[in-house]
């Protein structure tokens, strides 16, 4: 497998970082236990995404590099560290890249407004295209309204009729 | 020599494309057949060359010829001759070649067919064909040539048709393999089917094009291409099913689909199709929205250009790739122009294309279909807007973001859940006319029915989320609506004819298969709305390092770790750790699975493969955890707990029973009911 000059550098970077942590976890002030749980690490990885693995949530990818991160992510755990604040680690790192959704501010508020007002957009013309057919409909008298309350039953059910019609004109 | 042939008969192909694109516009502009006959004839002339082209590659990776570089990238010595011929469309240049082939296979079979009616398109459904077939063939002969060799020149090893100077030809001993992840069954019939749709649809394309240009405002050009959508739509689909079970089977991640851009690139023209293959119905029904579905047509076509290129090429993962690599900013602009010169066409008309009729009330049939449209279109939105979002930040923060699952499900959700509700309510409406009464009454049996649904849910101790409650109400609505259909048609046959119950059945899917295969079609699409719902919204996991006899709990299951056995498999091309996990449910043995983890030697790349205990209530999915430690004494396992996803893969077969009972040539061509 070739590696590019960029995943080195992301390599390196995951390895300086873990042998630094090792440093720190292994300081006897700071570590804590309980030792948190494979479940408690990938419920924070299936949330992050690194930046070399694309679309491969952390908690399912089997690179060196996540491994790393999956051992980051422990070791913040078992210093106390809440999932708020590692979530902000890798982003401080990494950028907002790591993150599954793009964070809500500036630019990337696009990203969850534009489908909804494109939807309502569309919503509109459609409703606007029905009051003007429906507007050329009722000005032809093509269909006259009708008043099904004074209808037999089975008349207005058009269904019936069309489907019952079409059954005989087979 | 095989690769010579094969470079060379992709160049004789991409002249006669050039030339059936030229031929075909020339006889058509001075009105002499013989130059359109002869452009016929050049398109025809394609698919034997394209065919060269393919049993060459094939030949090459089969006799092992690792000089040519695509043959080494994709196969090596120990691959089985299944994973090797499937090498054709392991890559790039390949899968393009593979994709060319089948355009000309589509396109030969289309002109062959009956003109005496339609003998004004004929010229223009060349065009198109060839013009698209002549771009595919351009990126192959000069950007992307699996046919190049690898040479040995003083600067190193380097790529070229002929040798450069002072150069000597270089054989790797070995090819690198084709990537673990595609050595699957699933990866070998997938790609096919999924292509098999995508270059279907360009036909339908083609003959709206040609409409267009020849000023034929009827719907002459849909019922042509009425199968030829159909059976483009049931191989994209199939593609798609295809794709998500290969995910679930190999990708071991214990989910089917995970909104990659590739996934969804193949998601989008299946979107605009599917929407295409509802509103031509009004268009056959009541002549109107000519003009939309031209806009559909045009748009799938595109996304499937769009689709084809994103697959292979990964360009969307950033700007700098898109802009390094040599196709995409090609692929850009034939979609630019394509698309362009479409819209531009379709404005041209657009007057012509103006339908008399109009709508008679906002809940007759072709009413609901729209808002079927608008949500199909509203999906399409958020999924394209998703995948190019990253690359747009990128261009305008320099900042890199991921558009991940989270935000497709929750955008999506809503709009999957209306389409649900209208599979449900438009077969009750009629066309021309309903009103909300009409309507209501009609509905409001099947609704009570439904709520059944809504019951059986509570009793089974499901009370949230509020959603999920919905969603299988939803199930259950469509279910039986669709169930009551059956039963009003097979009434009104009783009655009218005297048949028995099922004789009137047998014939009114018989006869009337358009309508009724749609039935079958729509509760497939429910059942595997049923899988989707269990596996996103009540999906348990565990991890766990285990010790020979140890447990890992997960809800109603337990699983023990038996033993760890490490072997080399295929004549030592691979070695294999498989772990043997018992599996009890409730205290009682159940199953006994082999999750593994295969390593391949040639490529340097390991592969997870689940061991997974099926039933019709949930799957019990085990991965051997391959990053985590593994060794006789103990091994790290995940496991998840699916419920009701296997209903996936049963919706998936109801849904080819469903789309082959509508789309199988009929002996006599009769206007059904739809």
């Amino acid at each position: 497998m070739k590696i590019n000059k960029k995943q080195l550098n992301f390599i390196l970077l995951g390895v300086l970082l873990s042998l630094a942590l090792t440093i720190v976890v292994a300081s006897p002030v700071n570590a804590q236990d309980p030792t948190p749980s494979d479940d408690d690490v990938n419920a924070i990885a299936k949330q992050l995404y690194c930046p070399v693995c694309e679309n491969i949530p952390l908690d399912a990818c089997g690179t060196q590099a996540c491994i790393q991160w999956r051992g980051i992510i422990r070791d913040k755990l078992a210093e106390g560290w809440s999932e708020k604040e590692i979530k902000q680690y890798f982003v401080d790192q990494y950028g907002d890249r790591v993150l599954a959704e793009p964070p809500r501010r500036g630019l990337n508020w696009l990203v969850y407004i534009v489908p909804p007002i494109a939807f309502l957009a569309g919503a509109y013309v459609l409703y606007k295209g029905f009051r003007t057919w429906k507007a050329a409909e009722d000005s032809q008298g093509v269909e006259k309204k009708r008043n099904i309350a004074d209808m037999p039953k089975e008349e207005v059910d058009e269904y019936i009729l069309q489907l019952e019609a079409e059954l005989k004109n087979r | 020599m095989a690769a010579d042939i094969g470079y060379g008969s992709l160049i004789i192909a991409f002249l006669a494309s050039l030339y059936g694109v030229g031929a075909a516009i020339y006889g058509e502009r001075g009105k002499d057949n013989r130059w359109v006959e002869s452009a016929r004839k050049a398109m025809l002339l394609t698919f034997p060359l394209l065919t060269i082209a393919v049993v060459s590659i094939i030949y090459l990776i089969l006799t092992d010829q690792f000089q040519v570089n695509y043959v080494a990238q994709v196969s090596s010595r120990n691959m089985p001759l299944y994973l090797k011929v499937s090498a054709l469309w392991g890559s790039q240049a390949g899968s393009l070649v593979f994709w060319s082939w089948l355009l000309a296979a589509f396109a030969s079979a289309v002109t062959l067919r009956k003109w005496d009616r339609d003998r004004d398109l004929l010229p223009w459904v060349i065009v198109v064909a060839s013009g698209t077939l002549a771009f595919f063939l351009f990126l192959n002969v000069f950007f992307e040539n699996p046919f190049t060799r690898l040479w040995q020149t003083a600067e190193g090893v380097t790529t070229a048709m002929i040798a450069p100077g002072n150069a000597i030809p270089f054989v790797p001993r070995d090819g690198q393999g084709l990537n673990p992840l595609l050595r699957h069954p699933g990866m070998v019939i997938h790609p096919p089917t999924l292509y098999l749709g995508f270059v279907a649809f360009i036909i339908p394309y083609a003959f709206a094009i040609a409409s267009l240009i020849a000023g034929r405002t009827d719907d002459r050009w849909i019922r042509v291409t009425r199968k030829w959508t159909l059976w483009a739509w049931l191989f994209l689909s199939l593609g798609l099913v295809l794709g998500a079970r290969w995910a679930y089977d190999v990708l071991g991640w214990g989910g089917y689909w995970g909104w990659d851009p590739v996934e969804i690139s193949a998601f989008m023209p299946w979107l605009t199709g599917t929407a295409f293959l509802h509103s031509v119905m009004i268009q056959e029904k009541r002549s109107m929205f000519k003009q939309w579905n031209m806009v559909l047509i045009i748009l799938t076509y595109d996304l499937v250009i769009f689709g084809t290129f994103l697959t292979r090429s990964g360009v969307l993962s950033s700007v700098h790739s898109f802009a390094q690599s040599a196709i995409g900013p090609l692929f850009f602009v034939f979609i630019v122009l394509t698309l362009g010169g479409s819209i531009g066409l379709l404005m041209y008309r657009w007057e012509t294309l103006k339908s008399k009729n109009s709508l008679s009330s906002f809940f007759s049939r072709e009413a609901l279909f729209l808002l079927n449209n608008l949500l199909f279109v509203g999906i399409l939105v958020t999924s394209f807007w998703g995948v190019i979002f990253p690359l747009i930040s990128e261009i305008v923060t320099g900042q890199k973001v991921t558009v991940g699952p989270p935000f497709y499900e929750r955008a999506t959700a809503p709009l999957f859940g209306g389409l649900m509700l209208l599979m449900g309510v438009a077969p009750l409406s009629a066309w021309g006319y309903s009103s909300w009464k009409t309507l209501g009454r009609s509905l409001w049996k099947p609704f009570l029915a439904s709520l059944l649904a809504v019951v059986a849910v509570f009793a089974l101790g499901i009370w949230e989320p509020w959603y999920a409650v919905i969603a299988f109400w939803l199930v259950g609505f469509v279910i039986t609506v669709t169930v009551y259909e059956f039963w009003r048609g097979s009434m009104s046959r009783m009655r009218r004819l005297g048949e028995s119950f099922f004789t009137a059945l047998w014939k009114l899917v018989t006869r009337y298969r358009r309508r009724y295969g749609g039935y079958i079609i729509h509760v497939s699409m429910i059942l595997m709305a049923l899988g989707i719902i269990g596996i996103e919204i009540f999906q348990t996991e565990t991890q766990g390092t285990l010790a020979q006899g140890e447990n890992l709990r997960l809800g109603a299951y337990t699983m023990t770790y038996d033993r760890l056995d490490n072997f080399d498999a295929d004549n030592g091309s691979r070695n294999v750790a498989r772990a043997v996990v018992s599996v009890s449910k409730d205290g009682e043995e159940v199953a006994e699975l082999y999750p593994r983890r295969d390593f391949y030697y040639d490529s340097q790349q390991p592969a997870t493969i689940p061991g997974v205990h099926s039933t019709l209530a949930d799957d019990f999915y085990v991965i051997l955890v391959d990053w985590e430690p593994v060794s006789e004494s103990g091994a790290t396992f995940k496991a998840y707990h699916n419920p009701l996803v296997k209903w996936l893969w049963i919706g998936s077969w109801a849904f080819l029973f469903g789309i082959i009972l509508t789309a199988w040539p009929e002996k006599k061509e009769k206007r059904g009911l739809a």
